[in-house]
């Protein structure tokens, strides 16, 4: 049995298992040391099936030796091999990243927990996104929740807020995994299987009561998860008071696995012959998706908290991916999913910027960016770059994003979506044309607990923070890893789907 | 002497409900029990002992220090286990790769009952470990435990 085979495996049982040591370290350097090295063979690892997948195709994995339906299975296409990049690629970033941010936001003595729990909730969300089997996007989708709530929790430290902000995060996640398996339940109780082709092969001309709730629960279920418009309420105080760290990683993974896990069950579990799915399309997704935009953006401006205004700006962002998902064509599909990757990568760059501030001023309402650009100009224009890519500016990839979206509204005779896409961008670019103008054009405080000497961020938050900003503008013109595999993974979903 | 009975009593029981614990441990893969319900039952005892004799006397029996050490040892046992299958050139999970010329699926059974004994471990160690920290939560906390 060589490595190769046992390849899909690795992003799953290598951070599960290196996640007990670092309770065994001593407190300080070496669980950091070990969790970012870990990220690292976990990062080759996906690399690798991220190349396999491209030249071979789709890869199978039985865990257990046991075949499907019957035993559990790893089930890697493209669109999954998309997402295990972001989510390790993110972590290989966010790691290492993470030591100076830690060691000034938490108590040295809870480090290794706070290392092990990242492990966890990695292996949760690289497992939610590997696994074909839906009653193992479950368990998997606990394993990720249970750690973030413990993470959002450790930024108590420096703000109590964080309390209250992780219990609410609880709960909300509680109910909608809580949800998401009593869809599974009806499915199963309706098919039989929980393997996810086996399901969509027994799907077929079902068209109940109990197939039509099953759907309805696991959309909820999700979306309360992925942070859909009306259920987003927990997103904004759970991702501000976080450990700086801690935002920067969720926020670029975790509602992204959750929107990849709707698009597998639409379109791989439900497939386009299920007609409910259709109304859902026109009657839910999409005009939750635009009011989520529009909402949400709004509410971004008025933000006094650049976090907060980070995560409003992230519910915003999902919205554009729900909107890709609703037209139900494969154009819509390769947008949704290249957003997904691309507002990862964003959504990473900034909070990660975001960090840096709080490390050198302690403070992450706007009032600490004045005249940034003077005293951290490596993280201000880190900032601008990302918050450019953000809005959608040519050269980055919030650009191709858009871009993509808008063809798929003009493909699916929605020409108005695309306009409003860009209207809403408009919004993007007062939030973020707001704090750029604080950093860049206001002269830093004089006077006040904010004032005084302040140097640039350390080396070893610059250079990750920068590498995640280079991937914004790499993307943005070498389209082929993300769009050009966004393409080729919706042509294949929309296939498996029994569409166009 | 205070609480005679309790006490006494308490160090009656202590023994076979340890006894019990590893009856369900290994029992569980000919009938109902595992690594759960004995990890759990053998956490029973030493609360038992806690209640009867007080939480500093059970602390100074099982140091906090160790249950860690049972946590991972235990987490490490039954994920090494599946894992320790990719070695024996099998898939993750594949416990027949421990006896592969069984006619009856030794394998299964072994890696099974290794897995359940990582369970055991664990579960006895952080039933303990939720414990402790429960009973032994200060009223106030300290603003350095943050």
């Amino acid at each position: 049995m060589t490595l190769a085979a046992q390849l899909p495996a690795l992003p799953v049982i290598v951070p599960l298992v290196a996640a007990p040591f670092t309770l065994l370290f001593k407190p300080g350097r070496a669980p950091w040391a070990w969790a970012s090295l870990i990220s690292w063979i976990i990062f080759a690892a996906c690399a690798a099936i991220v190349a396999h997948v491209a030249n071979a195709g789709v890869v199978s994995y039985h865990l257990g030796g046991w075949p499907p339906p019957i035993g559990i299975e790893y089930r890697i296409d493209l669109a999954n091999a998309l997402v295990l990049a972001l989510v390790s690629g993110v972590a290989a970033v966010v790691f290492p990243f993470a030591y100076q941010s830690v060691k000034a936001e938490i108590d040295e003595r809870q480090s290794p927990y706070f290392y092990g729990a990242m492990l966890i909730c990695l292996t949760g969300l690289l497992g939610v996104t590997i696994t074909g089997d839906a009653f193992n996007v479950f368990v998997f989708l606990e394993i990720a929740s249970l750690s973030s709530y413990a993470l959002v929790a450790m930024g108590a430290r420096r703000d109590r807020r964080a309390l209250t902000a992780a219990f609410n995060y609880l709960v909300m996640g509680t109910i909608g995994a809580t949800f998401f398996v009593i869809g599974l339940g009806l499915l199963y109780q309706a098919t039989g299987t929980l393997n996810m082709a086996d399901l969509h092969d027994r799907l077929v001309g079902q068209d109940n009561r109990m197939v039509e709730a099953g759907f309805a629960f696991i959309m909820i279920g999700i979306g309360l998860k992925l942070a859909m418009f009306p259920m987003h309420l927990w997103l904004p105080n759970a991702y501000a008071y976080a450990p700086s760290a801690v935002s920067a990683f969720i926020a670029a993974t975790s509602t992204k696995v959750a929107v990849y896990v709707l698009i597998r069950f639409f379109f791989t579990v439900f497939g386009l012959d299920f007609p409910f799915l259709h109304v859902a399309f026109a009657w839910t997704l999409l005009p939750v998706g635009v009011i989520g935009m529009f909402f949400a953006s709004i509410v971004a401006v008025f933000q006094e908290d650049v976090k907060r205004m980070l995560a409003y700006s992230s519910v915003a962002q999902i919205g554009y991916m729900l909107l890709g998902v609703s037209f139900g064509t494969q154009e819509g599909l390769a947008a949704a999913l290249v957003h997904l990757v691309n507002h990862g990568l964003m959504k990473g760059a900034l909070f990660m910027a975001a960090a840096c501030v709080f490390f050198r001023l302690g403070d992450h309402r706007c009032r600490a960016y004045e005249g940034l650009a003077r005293r951290m100009p490596f993280t201000t224009w880190a900032f601008i770059i990302s918050g450019l890519s953000l809005v959608g500016v040519p050269g980055t990839v919030g650009f191709i994003s858009k871009w993509y979206l808008i063809e798929a509204s003009i493909e699916a005779h929605r020409v108005w979506a695309g306009f409003l896409v860009v209207l809403s961008s408009l919004l993007a670019v007062v939030y973020v044309g707001r704090i750029i103008e604080l950093m860049v054009l206001r002269p830093p405080p004089k006077d006040g607990p904010l004032a005084g000497e302040i140097r640039e961020a350390p080396l070893s938050m610059i250079i990750p923070m920068w590498a995640l900003v280079a991937a914004n503008v790499y993307f943005g013109f070498r389209t082929g890893l993300t769009a050009g595999l966004a393409d080729q993974a919706a042509a294949a979903l929309m296939s498996s789907a029994g569409g166009g | 002497m205070d609480h005679l009975i309790l006490r006494v009593l308490t160090k009656m029981f202590f023994a076979p409900i340890l006894l019990f614990a590893l009856y369900v441990q290994f029992h569980g893969d000919f009938g109902p029990g595992g690594g759960f319900q004995a990890g759990v039952i053998f956490a029973v005892a030493f609360i038992l002992h806690a209640l009867g004799f007080g939480l500093e006397a059970t602390r100074r029996v099982m140091p906090p220090r160790a249950l860690l050490f049972g946590m991972v040892i235990g987490l490490l046992f039954y994920t090494g286990t599946g894992a320790a299958m990719m070695a024996l050139g099998g898939n993750l999970l594949d416990y027949e790769q421990i006896a592969p010329h069984s006619t009856h699926h030794a394998g299964q059974h072994w890696g099974i009952f290794l897995v359940e004994f990582g369970v055991g471990l664990c579960v006895a160690s952080t039933m303990l470990m939720i414990f402790y920290h429960f009973a032994g939560r200060e009223p106030e906390i300290d603003s350095e435990d943050w």
